[in-house]
């Protein structure tokens, strides 16, 4: 019960850095009075029903851009209600870098989004079957894998293989957090050792890519998913497209490490609308239980 | 530590650990090319990842040390612009790494030790990697390398930077010489992301904790291999002396282990790096 008011809370915190990813509009009447609930959406930026984005689970009914959601609602869209209990939440950085202004940085991004770090971890059931779940927050430091966010995904791992229970993640990083330097290099090389060690149990691991995953976290437990899932459209890489850009000197096509972009070269197992990820990754847990399904 | 005309006052120390930097960049950085003969004896190189090409930007083969067979790897440098271009500056590409893997799954199978030298500016940046999966050929190295049950040896010869260094890294002990870099982007890169400014440098050489020092302290590597003064460039067998040795003292505890003492020492290792409270 109080992990379900916490979760409340993380809710409410959430909501003040809610970004107009998607900007209410007044209709054309201009009529104060008969403001209707429409959203524009960002990718297309054609006026959308607020009812209907919502009920696809932030997506846009038109062009099916996958709107980036906070920790807080991906839990809710995936894990069945009250199952969760998260864990390793008492964890707080230091700054091995005495890097200047690191520590205040954490300590406001804290306040304003109501999460301990830039991933969720804990265990619950997604259709009715237990699994240890991560979930990534691009909106904590583009959630950038440093100390604590490596030390809760090895955490993780090693109670789930002690449990004996799959492991869902859903990635989203910028990568290595710079602030932390090498040290951030580190937790990409821990948790993939802790990711081999779960895999050597006999157990699955499923990962989902969401937008934007790259640089040490697509390098590391992000590519290591016994199966691998992605939303449409999600920016999926290991150098950054404008990198890239700048070292040739050119622009690249409009799909390039995109989600659809992997598929075709390989990378991924298959690409699931939001609406029905919660249904997939059911239907995947099950077909791994053993002396079931 | 930077007045507002990007002047910066250096303390001695951080002198040093410029100076220190400027000869880990060193045109006549000793490569692994100049290494590998007065260390090793009979190197063979074997070719290769069996799926897409050769990277030339990652050697491996076999050798002996000290008469027992050991499987080698490291990235190749050149020492003039058409040697560079031919080895992608050290810049390895999805298929580097796997004919890496290839090798060290070949040394598992046959009970030999890996011996692995980096010297990188980073894994490379392109159309390409992408396409044929660089984050995943250096994802799975690093967990591979964490199931070796052989003892890995690393050692940071030149510069060591992100992914594309400890996609080759992951290992029992790893070791520095003195000059040399480890970080997790390069400075310049680290002053662009994290000031919005490459023009500082400097700052970011020191800021980063990048010098062998820095990381001894920090409990990233577990041993430092001393250069002669001015760098290894100035006296190369005396700096292949140096390395041989720390490899030497290395090892022999490794060789008394058994594979799962082997594999739990190097799993503890780097699951003990983070630094963080528990409240």
């Amino acid at each position: 019960m109080g992990e379900q008011k916490m979760l409340k809370d993380l809710f409410k915190k959430a909501k003040y850095i809610s970004v107009p990813i998607a900007k209410r509009a007044i209709n054309e009447m201009g009529d104060k009075d008969n403001i209707q609930d429409y959203l524009i959406c960002a990718k297309c930026e054609k006026k959308i029903s607020a009812e209907e984005y919502e009920n696809l689970l932030k997506v846009c009914p038109l062009c099916s851009h996958h709107t980036r959601l906070y920790a807080p609602e991906r839990l809710e869209y995936t894990i069945d209600g009250g199952t969760f209990e998260e864990k390793y939440n008492n964890l707080q950085t230091l700054n091995p870098l005495e890097f200047e202004g690191y520590l205040e940085k954490i300590e406001k991004l804290q306040r304003i989004t109501g999460l301990d770090e830039a991933i969720l971890t804990g265990f619950g059931k997604i259709g009715d079957e237990n699994t240890g779940i991560g979930i990534m927050d691009s909106s904590f430091l583009m959630a950038s894998m440093g100390s604590v966010v490596g030390e809760k995904l090895a955490r993780l791992f090693e109670e789930a293989t002690e449990k004996r229970l799959p492991v869902v993640i859903f990635t989203a990083s910028g990568g290595a957090r710079m602030h932390e330097g090498i040290v951030s290099l580190m937790q990409m090389a821990k948790v993939s050792a802790a990711v081999g060690r779960h895999s050597d149990a006999g157990l699955l691991y499923i990962t989902v890519l969401t937008d934007p995953t790259t640089g040490g976290v697509t390098a590391s437990f992000a590519s290591l998913g016994d199966i691998i899932l992605a939303e449409p459209g999600a920016i999926v890489g290991f150098t950054g497209r404008r990198v890239i850009e700048g070292t040739i000197g050119h622009k690249l096509p409009d799909d390039f490490q995109t989600a659809e972009f992997l598929l075709s070269h390989g990378y991924i197992d298959k690409i699931v609308p939001r609406i029905d990820m919660k249904k997939t990754l059911s239907m995947l847990l099950k077909m791994h239980m053993r002396g079931e399904g | 530590m930077a007045n507002e005309a990007n002047q910066i006052i250096l303390t001695p120390k951080e002198e040093n650990i410029i100076k220190r930097y400027e000869i880990s960049k060193h045109k006549n950085r000793p490569t692994v090319n100049d290494y590998i003969p007065k260390i090793f004896e009979d190197f063979i190189e074997l070719h290769g990842d069996r799926g897409y090409s050769d990277d030339k930007a990652i050697l491996t083969g076999l050798a002996r040390f000290n008469g027992v067979a050991v499987t080698v790897i490291g990235h190749v440098k050149g020492k003039n612009t058409n040697e560079n271009i031919e080895a992608n500056f050290g810049m390895p590409h999805p298929e580097g790494y796997r004919k890496a893997l290839r090798q060290m799954q070949q040394a598992e199978k046959f009970r030999r030790a890996v011996i692995s030298l980096i010297d990188t500016p980073g894994a490379y940046c392109g159309v390409a990697a992408e396409e044929r999966g660089q984050g995943e050929a250096i994802a799975r190295n690093l967990m591979e390398m964490s199931r070796l049950t052989v003892p890995v040896i690393a050692i940071i010869t030149g510069e060591g930077a992100s992914g594309g260094a400890l996609g080759i890294a992951q290992a029992n002990k790893v070791l520095m010489l003195e000059n040399a870099t480890y970080s997790v982007i390069s400075a310049k890169g680290f002053a662009s992301l994290l000031w919005k400014d490459p023009k500082r440098e400097k700052e970011a050489i020191i800021r980063q904790k990048m010098t062998s020092e820095d990381l001894l302290g920090l409990g990233v590597i577990d041993g430092i291999i001393p250069e002669p003064p001015e760098g290894a460039h100035k006296d190369i067998v005396l700096t292949a002396a140096a390395i041989k040795a720390a490899l030497e003292a290395n090892i022999a505890p490794l060789l008394k282990m058994s594979p799962e003492e082997i594999y739990n020492q190097r799993y503890k290792k780097f699951r003990d790096i983070g630094f963080f409270n528990e409240t």
